[in-house]
């Protein structure tokens, strides 16, 4: 990260000499350097981490949307109520499968595309560009084709499915088939993108590798199996880490998927998110809103922490074989 | 560019020729649906050509939704953050990639630590504190939140530091130039590359950003994102008028891509390998 100074000599036994001339200091004042930051820091400051800080003091405290202002010490009242409300654990089980059924397909998907893209194509930016037009599509855009798309009735998926003659299913109230829509808006947006990731990845893995394994009559598979992934391992924690964090976030999609708050009827596929913002919101408990917000970003913390673990062990296996 | 002589078979081709139509076939849907009316789109079998509503459906959505207003409100929210960020991560990349000070590592960590926190777990302070100063559904609620970008001061920090020669700096120190001449004279023509790719991608993510303005504006001074959830939260119930707003919405973005699609595949396979 940062540069040091290597005009180190070796030791040796000096003669008196001249002192050495004083170390230059690049910079003239010692004020000049931090007037740079400061633009970013105060903006940082009030928008960034002080917001993150506070969350956890609002949390504690009953605070309403129409009175912003005023704030009633309330412990642990928020979190309680929380634990207590059945929604919120439909809210994070829906979570947690939305967020399997979209990130394990996302990034399985995107690592095959990675793999054809990195070949000496025709066209390779038409490719890459192409797909990365969905990446450029917002959440609310593409939130309401595919509901569209989705729609019972007269949508084109199940126009489509009736022609292979399955019958016509319920996307929007069947707590399956609505969680399995909600994720392939998240995967048709993220899945070119994450290709691009590992595009990046794979390019920075020496060929004379790909060389050697070839020489060793390595197939096209095993190429990939033991050159490809392994030299792709860091890009693919960046990855699941960037997904986890993503789809624990998840709003836009669910919130539009329908255009209600709820998440479907029945909650059916109502996440975290969107319940933060049906409390703070919809109900105007801005102290119950933060310590979702809270337990959201405990919640992160432990799935990052897993994820690092995961690599971790998988690293010290290969290292002991 | 990769070293492998690896020639693509009808496999690859085919492979990633469906991955593009995927790709592409919503928002070609979205162009169809939109040029029909409403009952076209209630047909069995459906139509997947485009038909000749699209100027009647452009001028409902118009009126109904107040789509207008909302492009231009997202061009100068998105305009604003673009030029914000773009400076100020110039300014501090540059002094964290060049300039030595005491706790420069510490403040590097402390923002790259951030990059990874979601902004939405500080929304609720950040709304407290935009009602405390009176500017919920004023547009600059939503400009200088979006103003901090840790992944642009990232990002710029590893361009300079490795495209900007310290003899450069030395060079135009020792003919006494005063740090400010060297950032403005030096450092920015050097930086140009990699602001654009930066102010490209801040462009895109500030347009399509949805959670923040949603919370922080209403119909009333609404960006295209708000537009389109008000279009989905079910008072038009014409699908095609829906479809309307979305492509209204979307085009804008897509005209930048069409036109620099490459930089912006460019931008986010570097910021990838240096991320």
């Amino acid at each position: 990260m940062t540069r040091t100074d290597t005009t180190a000599a070796p030791p040796r036994a000096r003669p008196a000499r001249a002192p050495r001339p004083p170390r230059r200091r690049p910079l003239r004042q010692a004020v000049s350097p931090y007037t740079y930051l400061v633009p970013f820091f105060t903006l940082f400051a009030a928008f960034g981490i002080f917001p993150l800080l506070y969350t956890a003091f609002v949390s504690v405290h009953r605070v309403e949307l129409q009175t912003p202002g005023t704030m009633e010490w309330r412990g642990f009242g928020n979190y309680t109520a929380v634990f207590t409300d059945p929604f919120f654990w439909t809210a994070l089980r829906n979570t947690f499968t939305i967020g399997v059924l979209s990130t394990v397909p996302q990034l399985a998907m995107a690592l095959a595309l990675a793999h054809f893209l990195n070949h000496r194509l025709r066209g390779r930016t038409f490719f890459r560009t192409a797909m990365l037009l969905p990446y450029a599509t917002s959440v609310a855009a593409a939130t309401l084709v595919f509901a569209q798309l989705y729609g019972r009735d007269f949508g084109l998926v199940n126009q489509f499915l009736g022609l292979i003659g399955i019958g016509p299913v319920d996307w929007q109230t069947g707590t399956t088939a609505s969680q399995i829509a909600v994720s392939s808006i998240v995967i048709w947006r993220w899945t070119g993108y994450n290709a691009l990731i590992y595009l990046a990845g794979m390019q920075t893995i020496p060929a004379e590798l790909y060389e050697a394994a070839e020489m060793d009559g390595a197939s096209p598979w095993q190429q990939f199996r033991h050159v490809t992934l392994p030299g792709l391992r860091p890009t693919i924690v960046f990855t699941t880490v960037v997904s986890t964090i993503g789809a624990t976030q998840l709003f836009g999609e669910p919130l539009l998927f329908e255009g209600s708050v709820s998440g479907g009827i029945s909650h059916q596929y109502q996440t975290l998110g969107l319940y933060l913002y049906e409390q703070g919101w919809g109900f105007f408990h801005l102290g119950r809103a933060a310590a979702i917000a809270w337990v959201m970003f405990l919640l992160i913390l432990l799935l990052v922490g897993a994820n690092a673990l995961a690599a971790a062990r998988r690293s010290r296996k290969e290292a002991a074989r | 560019m990769t070293a492998r002589v690896r020639r693509p078979g009808r496999l690859a081709y085919g492979v990633l020729i469906l991955a593009v139509l995927v790709s592409a076939f919503p928002l070609y849907w979205t162009a169809v649906a939109a040029s029909r009316s409403n009952a076209d789109l209630a047909r069995v079998p459906p139509s997947l050509l485009p038909g000749p509503h699209l100027m009647d459906n452009f001028r409902q959505v118009l009126a109904e939704a107040d789509i207008g207003k909302a492009l231009l409100n997202s061009l100068i929210v998105s305009g604003s953050i673009t030029v914000g960020t773009v400076l100020c991560s110039t300014l501090a990349g540059f002094a964290f990639a060049k300039l030595r000070f005491r706790g420069r590592g510490l403040l590097l960590s402390l923002t790259v630590a951030t990059m990874m926190i979601p902004p939405q777990l500080g929304v609720i302070p950040l709304f407290m504190l935009i009602a405390r100063l009176h500017w919920v559904n004023q547009l600059q609620a939503v400009i200088l939140p979006g103003l901090v970008s840790a992944f642009g001061v990232f990002f710029m920090r590893q361009f300079l530091a490795q495209s900007l020669p310290d003899e450069l700096i030395e060079a135009a120190r020792i003919d006494g130039a005063s740090t400010r001449r060297i950032f403005w004279s030096i450092v920015v023509p050097v930086a140009r590359p990699a602001m654009a790719v930066l102010g490209l991608l801040t462009f895109m993510t500030a347009w399509n950003d949805f959670f923040w303005p949603v919370v922080a504006l209403s119909s009333q001074e609404p960006t295209v994102q708000v537009a389109l959830r008000q279009l989905g939260g079910g008072y038009v119930h014409d699908q095609s008028v829906i479809m309307a707003g979305t492509l209204l919405g979307t085009l804008p973005v897509l005209l930048v891509f069409g036109l620099l699609g490459r930089q912006i595949v460019g931008g986010i396979m570097q910021g990838a390998v240096k991320g």
